[in-house]
């Protein structure tokens, strides 16, 4: 029996190899989980593309929930996730709610006008002050937000068909249900 | 010769640490030196979330550059260092710290190494109790020089 301890011992290692690898292949450990979630989505006032003169506040979004979603010209994986959001944006039944961050608005403007716009609205951070306020340390970024004004769930990195389907939609629902 | 070429590649070499270090830290309206080595003592606590392995105070990246400058706007408005970590850990969480707070989530990775050494502590001395109790009767006359 003593003579096998060895072997179980090896064999335990193995198993954390074993869990290591899975657990680093199922999670991104780059993604830092966002402190906001069940917790009001930081006070904001932030120019709408199309029309500057106008802007969207948190509270004139309050009482339906919306999706933010974080993209720049620039940013790469925000190519990658685009065809997606062209595909689902409409069907998840609440607005999607474009921020263009750290973005030149006739950048974004172009981008869109190429790749067509998925989004209900597109608001402008420029100097990407408010982003950091939400948390965000790079596009592409999702935020749920409910009707009042709490953040219900944040995906970094870009949207995919499966992310939609197990996480975005059933949490989405979620909310509707509980919504008077 | 010789004492030339080392002179001259030295030069060279303060040059280029000193170019590396100017490109990182952009220029600060610090009031003296003291709020300059605050300023670069609490960025270097902070790491960059883009590029995980990076400081604040090391960064390139255009983010970081962003949360110098929120850090700086901080410190102008006269909270302290705490004030300020406390800041970024509600936006970032305790990620955004070098130095991991002991909390739920963190007691594993600080008495873990602890909880492993007393583990075989115990291990050790359960083998050296069974291994003396066993070796007894077999070595009645043991006189104690083998240890």
């Amino acid at each position: 029996m003593s003579r096998l301890l060895p072997f179980f011992g090896f064999l335990l290692l193995a198993a954390l190899l074993g869990f290591g690898i899975w657990w680093n292949s199922s999670h991104d450990p780059t993604a830092v989980p966002s402190p906001l979630i069940n917790k009001p989505a930081p006070a904001f006032a932030l120019p709408k593309l199309d029309e500057p003169a106008q802007t969207v506040t948190k509270e004139s979004m309050l009482g339906k929930p919306y999706l933010v979603n974080v993209f720049a010209s620039w940013c790469f994986a925000c190519g990658d996730e685009h065809p997606v959001l062209m595909a689902e944006s409409q069907n998840l039944g609440i607005p999607v709610v474009g921020y263009d961050y750290k973005d030149d608005p006739n950048d974004a403007k172009a981008w869109l006008a190429k790749h067509g716009n998925p989004y209900n609205t597109v608001i402008t951070d420029e100097s990407g002050h408010t982003a950091i306020d939400f948390g965000v340390y790079g596009a592409p970024e999702t935020f749920l937000i409910d009707g009042k004004g709490v953040i219900r769930y944040k995906r970094i990195g870009p949207l995919t068909p499966e992310i939609i389907a197990q996480q975005l939609k059933p949490a989405i629902a979620a909310l509707q249900k509980e919504a008077p | 010769m010789g004492n030339f070429l080392r002179t001259a590649l030295l030069v060279l070499l303060i040059a280029i640490t000193g170019v590396v270090a100017a490109q990182a830290i952009d220029p600060l309206p610090f009031r003296d030196h003291a709020e300059e080595l605050r300023f670069q003592h609490l960025t270097s606590e902070l790491r960059c979330l883009v590029c995980q392995d990076e400081n604040l105070a090391d960064s390139n990246a255009d983010f970081a550059r962003d949360l110098r400058h929120k850090v700086f706007e901080l410190m102008q408005q006269g909270k302290s260092d705490a004030e300020i970590k406390q800041y970024l850990v509600d936006r970032y969480s305790d990620f955004v710290l070098y130095d991991p707070p002991v909390n739920a989530h963190t007691w594993l990775l600080w008495f873990g190494p602890l909880l492993i050494l007393i583990a075989g502590g115990f291990a050790v001395g359960y083998t050296i109790r069974k291994r003396s109790r066993a070796s007894m009767p077999a070595a009645p006359v043991d006189s104690g020089d083998d240890w």
